[in-house]
Order: C-alpha cells, then sequence, then structure tokens
C-alpha cells in the first residue's frame, strides 16, 4: 500500500508519519515480542531436521510432524491461559494440580457414560472457575503475592486429590476417549482444532476485548491502572479464571487422552513451570505489560521440536533438562538485551 | 470573576491516616477558565489534597462540590466521570504501549462489543491536533517519546475524559526550558476551552506568569488564597516557609578560595559528545547549563565511568585516568548525584543507614573507615539538617528533600573530592532547596570541586562561579557569574552560531 500525503499536511506531520510507516514495520515485525521465538524455532526445527536425519531417523514426514503437534496440545493450551496472567504480571503456579484434579472428577463425574458428559464437562468448568476466582481473590484481597497464593493453592489440591484418590480413577468413557484423543480429520487429530480453538479465543481476548486492552496496562504498571480509572481486582481475578479454564480444559483432554483420570497426570507432566517456560521463551516479559500468546505458541512448539529431537536421538534424560535449562536461560537473556537497546 | 462559572467548591476537607492527620480542613475553589496555583513546601499536602479530589484517597470529612452538587468519589474512575483529570508529578504511562492505548486505557471504545481500535485512534490524532502536537501520532510507543511530549499525552489523556477540572502536579519539574514555554501555551489552550487548572509548582517564576490566583498551603492547612496581581515572590516566599528569605543563596567563592584544577577533561568523545574539554577547580561549582538531551548528563556519566568514552580523556588532580566501571570512579573520589533520585540514587525500600552506607561499604573496609574520619549517618545527619524518624526510616517515606540529603549523605561518607550534581534541587521545595544550596557551597569552600547541572537557570545563576553551557554534544561557550538567563539560553539554543552563520 502507498500513501499519498495530501499537500495540506505540514512538514513536521509528514516528518512524523514517515518515521511512524518505519517504525510500524520495526513495531510490528521485528520488534514484535514474538519475533525471536520464530526465529529461534525455524533454527531449531532446521537443524533438529539435518541431526535426526544424519542419525537416521524420520523427521520431516508427516507423520511425525503431526506427532509433535498432538504433543504440544497439553502444553499449548495451559501455556495460552498462563500467557494471560503472566501479561497481568502474575503467574499461576496452580495449574498442574488442577489438571490432575479435573481430570480426576472428569472420570468420576462421567462414570463410564456419555450421558454424563455433559455434567462432567459443567462440573469440571465450575471447578475451573471456582480455582481461578479463589486464586484472583487471594491475590487481590488479601494481597498475597501471586507466587505464593498460587503455590498455596496447589498445596490445598494436591492434598485434597492425596486424600480422595490413591490411583488411577476409571469411568471415561471410550467414546469421549476416542472422540477428543483419537479423533482425526484427515491426518489432522482432533485434539489440534482444540489447541487451535483455545489458542484463537485467548488471541481475540487479549487483542480486541477490552479486558485484554486492560490485561495489558495491569501489566504494565497495576498503580498507573488504578490511577486511569481500570479496576485492578476484576481485571485480575478475570485473568486468574482465564487461566485456570485452560487448565481444566487441558486437565479434559489429557482425561480422553489416557482413558482415565490420574492424580499425577499434571505434576508427571510438570505443566507448572513448563508453562511459565513457554511462555517466557514465547517473549512475554515475566513482569507483565508486553507479550502475547502467539509467541506463547513458538514456545511450546519450540519445547516440542527439542523433546522429539531428544526422543529420536535417545538422549539422557538428565542432559535433555540441561539442555532445556540452557535454551531458556539464552532466551530470557536474549530478551533482556532487546529491551536494553530498545530503551 | 463574577460572570464566571463556579467549577470546584472543596469545603473544610480533612484527610487521616491510621489515626495522623494530615489535612485540617482545607478549603479551595476553582472557576472556569481559571489557572489557580497551589503552592507550598513538600509535604504541606498539596498532593494529598489532589489525591482527595481524585478519588484515590477519599477525605476522611469535608465536601467536594464540582458545579454545586456535592459528589462523593471512591475510586479515580469516579472522579473522572466527574469531569476531574489529574496529570501526577510521576508520570502515568504504559511506556511498552502506544499513545492512543495510553490516552484510552481503562475505557476503550467499543464497536460490536469489540474494542474499535481505529475510533481510538481516530481520536486520539483529533486530540493531538487540538493541543496543535505533531511530533508524533497516536501509534507511536510512548517509550520513544521524550518527558515533554509525555506529559502531552498525559494531558490530552486528561482531556479526553471531557476533563474540565485539571490538575497539574509540578508539571514542569521534569521539563527543559524551552519545553516549558510550550506547556505554557498549551495550558493557556486549555483556558480558552473554558477548563478550570489547578496548577502545583515549585517554581514560582511559572506561578507568577500563569496563574490567576494562588493558593499558599502549609502544614496541611490553607495560609491564605490571594490574586496573583496583588503580591509578589517574596510575600509569597515568606507566607510558603513562614520565614523570610533574604538570602536566596549562599555567598559565592572568594577567588582566594580556588585550588588547583581537579578535574579535567581533554577533548572527550562519547556516542553523544563532541570534543568537550572542561576544567573544575577545587573550590570551585561550575555550573553546567544546556537542554535537555545536549550532553549534560552524558558528560557526567563519561567523567564518572558510566558510559564508555571513545577518544579524549579524564583528568583527576593533573593525572590521566581510565574508568571502566563507576567504582573505579569511587575509589578516585568521585560523587554522582544523579538525577533521578528514585531510580539511580537510592534503594526505595531500605532505612536511611542503609542508604548512607551503600557506596562506602563497597569502596572501603569497614576497618579503614575510621582512620579514613568518615562521618558517622548521625554526623551526616546533623550536616544535613536531615528531618527523619531515625535511622532505621524507610527512604521511600521521607519528603524529596530529605531523600535528597540522604542520597548526599551516602557520598560524602566516601570523602570525595570531586562531586557531580545533576538536577540537585529537582522537586524540592523551596525551604529544602536553600538547605541544600547552602551545603553545596560548604563543601566547595571545603575544597571539593563541583560540578552542577541544572535546569532551573536562577539556580545555576545563583550559585555557579562559572557556567558552562553545552548545545548538541558539544560544548557552546562559557560564562562568568552572574551571567543572564538570555545569554545562556542563546547559548544552548544555538542561536550564537546562527547570528555567526
Amino acid at each position: 500500500m502507498t500513501v499519498v500525503d495530501p499537500p495540506e499536511q505540514s512538514a513536521g506531520a509528514r516528518a512524523a508519519a514517515r518515521r511512524e510507516r518505519i517504525a510500524g514495520w520495526r513495531v510490528g515485525v521485528l520488534a514484535s515480542p514474538a519475533a525471536p521465538v520464530y526465529g529461534a524455532l525455524i533454527g531449531v526445527f532446521v537443524l533438529a531436521w539435518v541431526i535426526v536425519t544424519i542419525d537416521g531417523g524420520n523427521f520431516l514426514t508427516v507423520s511425525n510432524i503431526v506427532n509433535m503437534l498432538q504433543r504440544s496440545v497439553a502444553l499449548g493450551i495451559v501455556s495460552a491461559g498462563q500467557t494471560v496472567v503472566i501479561l497481568l504480571g502474575s503467574l499461576d503456579l496452580s495449574v498442574a494440580q488442577l489438571i490432575s484434579l479435573s481430570s480426576l472428577l472428569a472420570a468420576s463425574t462421567m462414570d463410564g457414560s456419555m450421558a454424563n458428559f455433559l455434567p462432567a464437562v459443567l462440573v469440571v468448568l465450575a471447578l475451573g472457575v471456582g480455582v481461578g476466582l479463589v486464586n484472583g481473590l487471594v491475590i487481590t484481597k488479601l494481597q498475597v503475592n501471586a507466587f505464593i497464593a498460587t503455590l498455596g493453592t496447589a498445596l490445598i489440591i494436591q492434598g485434597i486429590i492425596q486424600y480422595r484418590w490413591t490411583g488411577p480413577q476409571g469411568g471415561i468413557p471410550n467414546q469421549f476417549s476416542n472422540d477428543l484423543g483419537y479423533t482425526r480429520f484427515g491426518i489432522i487429530p482432533m485434539s489440534i482444532f482444540l489447541l487451535a480453538a483455545v489458542v484463537v479465543v485467548v488471541w481475540f481476548l487479549l487483542t480486541k476485548t477490552r479486558f485484554g486492552y486492560k490485561v495489558y496496562a495491569v501489566g504494565g504498571s497495576e498503580d498507573v491502572s488504578k490511577l486511569s480509572g481500570v479496576r485492578t481486582h476484576r481485571t485480575i481475578i478475570t485473568a486468574h479464571v482465564v487461566c485456570s479454564l485452560t487448565a481444566v480444559i487441558t486437565g479434559l483432554f489429557l482425561a480422553a487422552r489416557l482413558r482415565a483420570g490420574t492424580p499425577t497426570v499434571g505434576t508427571d507432566g510438570g505443566y507448572d513451570l513448563e508453562s511459565i517456560a513457554a511462555v517466557v521463551l514465547g517473549g512475554t516479559a515475566l513482569m507483565g505489560g508486553r507479550g502475547g500468546v502467539i509467541g506463547t505458541i513458538g514456545g511450546v512448539f519450540l519445547l516440542a521440536v527439542l523433546d522429539n529431537t531428544f526422543n529420536q536421538l535417545e538422549f539422557n534424560s538428565f542432559l535433555r533438562d540441561v539442555v532445556r535449562g540452557l535454551i531458556i536461560i539464552a532466551a530470557v537473556a536474549v530478551y533482556a538485551r532487546r529491551q536494553e537497546k530498545k530503551a | 470573576m463574577a460572570e464566571k462559572k463556579l467549577l470546584l467548591q472543596m469545603q473544610g476537607i480533612k484527610k487521616s491516616f491510621v489515626g495522623v492527620e494530615v489535612l485540617h480542613g482545607v478549603d479551595l475553589d476553582l472557576y472556569a477558565g481559571e489557572v489557580h496555583a497551589i503552592v507550598g513546601e513538600n509535604g504541606a499536602g498539596k498532593s494529598t489534597l489532589m489525591k482527595t479530589l481524585a478519588g484515590v484517597h477519599p477525605p476522611t470529612e469535608g465536601k467536594i462540590l464540582i458545579e454545586g452538587k456535592e459528589v462523593q468519589f471512591a475510586h479515580p474512575a469516579q472522579a473522572q466521570a466527574a469531569g476531574v483529570g489529574i496529570v501526577y508529578q510521576e508520570f502515568n504511562l504504559l511506556p511498552d504501549r502506544n499513545v492512543a492505548e495510553n490516552v484510552f486505557v481503562g475505557r476503550e471504545p467499543l464497536k460490536r462489543g469489540l474494542v474499535d481500535r481505529r475510533k481510538m485512534e481516530r481520536d486520539t490524532a483529533a486530540l493531538l491536533e487540538e493541543v496543535g502536537e505533531t511530533g508524533f501520532t497516536p501509534r507511536t510507543p510512548v517509550r520513544w517519546l521524550s518527558v515533554a511530549q509525555q506529559q502531552v499525552v498525559e494531558i490530552i489523556k486528561a482531556r479526553s475524559l471531557n476533563a474540565r477540572i485539571l490538575v497539574l502536579d509540578e508539571p514542569t519539574a521534569a521539563l527543559a526550558e524551552h519545553e516549558v514555554e510550550l506547556l505554557f501555551r498549551l495550558v493557556r489552550r486549555l483556558q480558552e476551552l473554558g477548563v478550570g487548572i489547578l496548577y502545583i509548582s515549585h517554581r514560582l517564576r511559572e506561578v507568577f506568569q500563569l496563574s490567576d490566583r494562588i493558593t499558599v498551603i502549609k502544614d496541611g492547612g490553607v495560609v491564605k488564597t490571594l490574586k496573583t496581581s496583588e503580591c509578589d515572590q517574596r510575600t509569597l516566599v515568606s507566607l510558603m516557609v513562614g520565614r523570610d528569605l533574604d538570602a536566596y543563596f549562599p555567598e559565592r567563592g572568594r577567588p582566594e578560595d580556588l585550588g588547583d584544577v581537579r578535574l579535567e577533561t581533554r577533548n572527550l568523545n562519547t556516542a553523544l559528545l563532541r570534543d568537550v574539554s572542561i576544567k573544575v577547580r577545587a573550590g570551585e561549582i561550575v555550573g553546567l547549563a544546556g537542554l535537555q538531551g545536549s550532553g549534560r548528563t552524558e558528560l557526567a556519566r563519561a567523567i564518572f565511568g558510566a558510559d564508555p568514552i571513545d577518544s579524549g580523556e579524564v583528568l583527576i588532580d593533573g593525572k590521566p585516568v581510565k574508568f571502566r566501571h563507576p567504582r573505579q570512579a569511587v575509589k578516585a573520589g568521585i560523587g554522582f548525584i544523579t538525577e533521578d533520585r528514585k531510580a539511580e540514587g537510592l534503594a526505595l525500600a531500605q532505612s536511611i543507614a542503609d542508604n548512607m552506607m551503600l557506596a562506602v561499604r563497597t569502596v572501603m573496609p569497614a576497618r579503614k573507615r575510621r582512620a579514613a574520619g568518615v562521618m558517622s549517618n548521625k554526623e551526616l545527619a546533623e550536616v544535613t539538617e536531615l528531618k527523619a524518624r531515625g535511622p532505621e526510616q524507610e527512604v521511600r517515606f521521607l519528603s524529596g528533600g530529605n531523600q535528597q540529603k540522604v542520597v548526599l549523605s551516602k557520598w560524602l561518607k566516601t570523602k570525595p573530592q570531586i562531586l557531580i550534581f545533576d538536577e540537585p534541587t529537582r522537586g524540592i521545595d523551596v525551604g529544602a532547596k536553600a538547605g541544600i544550596h547552602d551545603l553545596i557551597r560548604k563543601l566547595a569552600r571545603d575544597g571539593v570541586a563541583v560540578l552542577m547541572i541544572s535546569s532551573e537557570l536562577p539556580e545555576l545563576i545563583g550559585m555557579a562561579d562559572r557556567i558552562l553551557v553545552m548545545h548538541e554534544g558539544k560544548l557552546a561557550g562559557e560564562l562568568p557569574a552572574g551571567a543572564s538567563e538570555p545569554e545562556i539560553m542563546e547559548l544552548a539554543t544555538g542561536a550564537h552560531e546562527e547570528v555567526a552563520a
């Protein structure tokens, strides 16, 4: 698109408009917080492809790529929610336990029959709203630091799980499991549509609604937002509800995949810290106010590619964690440098 | 005055925090199209008063009437809705969001339930046009704006709420001299639009230039409300501090107090400086003038080892030195009182004692301090006339003037031979200012070489033994003590070059 400046514009306005166009590109594409993660994703992807192929494995095959995508679903959904609270300057450490509890509740409520499908979903969603409300209220009204507040919630949920369940909970109907966990449209698994839907909804919330604008504002500065008339407490509570909802959806999905509710599915997957890592890899500032869900998905895919590569190369699992740790630290260092340059 | 509409009445406003009353029944009114200045020392209660109006701290007692109707604000949003806009001293903008997003934060226009970004940008552009700002657009990230431009954003943000009552809290504290003129134009434009403006400032000159009436506040109560045309600066100062300030500035140094050249730079070049050569003698206060961005602060940072030097050298007592880190500069006896007290000068959440010890702890082991004759915290508090509850008080609870005294104490501990002050009295009230000025002069008399950066020309003229003026990274010229403001501004704006060319 070419822009012709009308002749009556002043020199100052023209100069400003020109700066703006250049800036638009810098802001829009290169300076977008998500840019480095996609750069890194492409780099790691190509590197993985070369290494795995040399090693004699299959990397760039349809089935392997679909496999990687499928493995991103659970982490992707919960990370989308985690993005919202981190953008706000908060965080949620209770998602892993919440995932476990929602998978257990889904299984026990369905009790082997698809007739109970709707009640089960409602129960689980209500659980999500409830936990989100508790997190949000404790953080805003009791002024407890988010780290401690959600850690406390995590422990409480952990206690409830251990009191009530000692092992997997049956009761997931086969039909539910097949529909959500194993159906494919052509080669694309149903679950990828679920991930896409959650990501689109969160993206929409963040970029198109007042709620989203408020999340960025509160994350930028809670004081500024408050003095500007934003009801910061409501925003923080709502964001935590959104985050917990994504966690329970993840729980439902994992129950379908595993055909059972499991007391440790969330903590085994490390979804609490992994989701935070994905968000940070995706360029969202841990202090809040800058970033977005698009970057987070890049972060999730990056972790998935790494996992897949490590699997194919039969990497020692300890070494895996070392490499992943190094990558996360490097990512944050890169973002810090970019931020310094811009300021 | 009679035909003007009464916009705001505040009657008998009292405010207590945890049982301590800080406002004791303040009365204040404001007419449409009026600039009503509010002056008073820091801690007099001006900001608290404004916060009761803004709904940040609802008053404990008293009434607020807007256009004759009583209102009660429990949240800033309610005050905004009633047409009260406040531009705070510390800016309230989100650096990572653009101008339009900042202007409409929390009340983004909606279309079918979704944020109407286009309308938001259009409306912002219209507001920018209203005030005649062409330097940036609604989409510019706030991070990229200068302080003065950020202030314009703050003001149009208030305007976008249809604010009929606009409170400007120390609006010029962070502005350079030429930017102040732009602000004044903006204020007059708003006046024409019928906005009533409450203007809080320490700079009395501005108050006289702008205001119709002045209210003096002291210790949480109104001392007097006067018509600007019926009073002068001296009356006002004595009302504010409750005493006469005859010697506003301390006496200048005598020629025999001057010692050898202590600090010297030779053809200093950095990313922002071009061939800067200066000399500061022991016992001398050298003023450094210039517009914001002219390289004043950059020169100080380069000397202090905070920014890399491309070429040229820095000499202390005639010996060339190379500082790669401020720590080396501190060890060599330089102290740097930075412009941004809160961000660069103090650990706000720590105690006065810890802050005072901050620099000396890093450069001198405890066992050497006694031998070196380092002053104790108590002595420093006496020397600087620090007013605080005790050494354990957190510095964030101190007034601006007392905070600055803590910063100064921190450096005095290191027994500096060279002190660089960057805007030493920014945001500090008249009484405390005089105290800081006295202290700076006393240090010079004791043989310290002082380089003092300031945007307040009267301060530079009153304090400095010599004034160096910077313009676009270069030294534009040198003026003797007692130079006039026009002389300095001519050099600072580069006007002399145009004449020559």
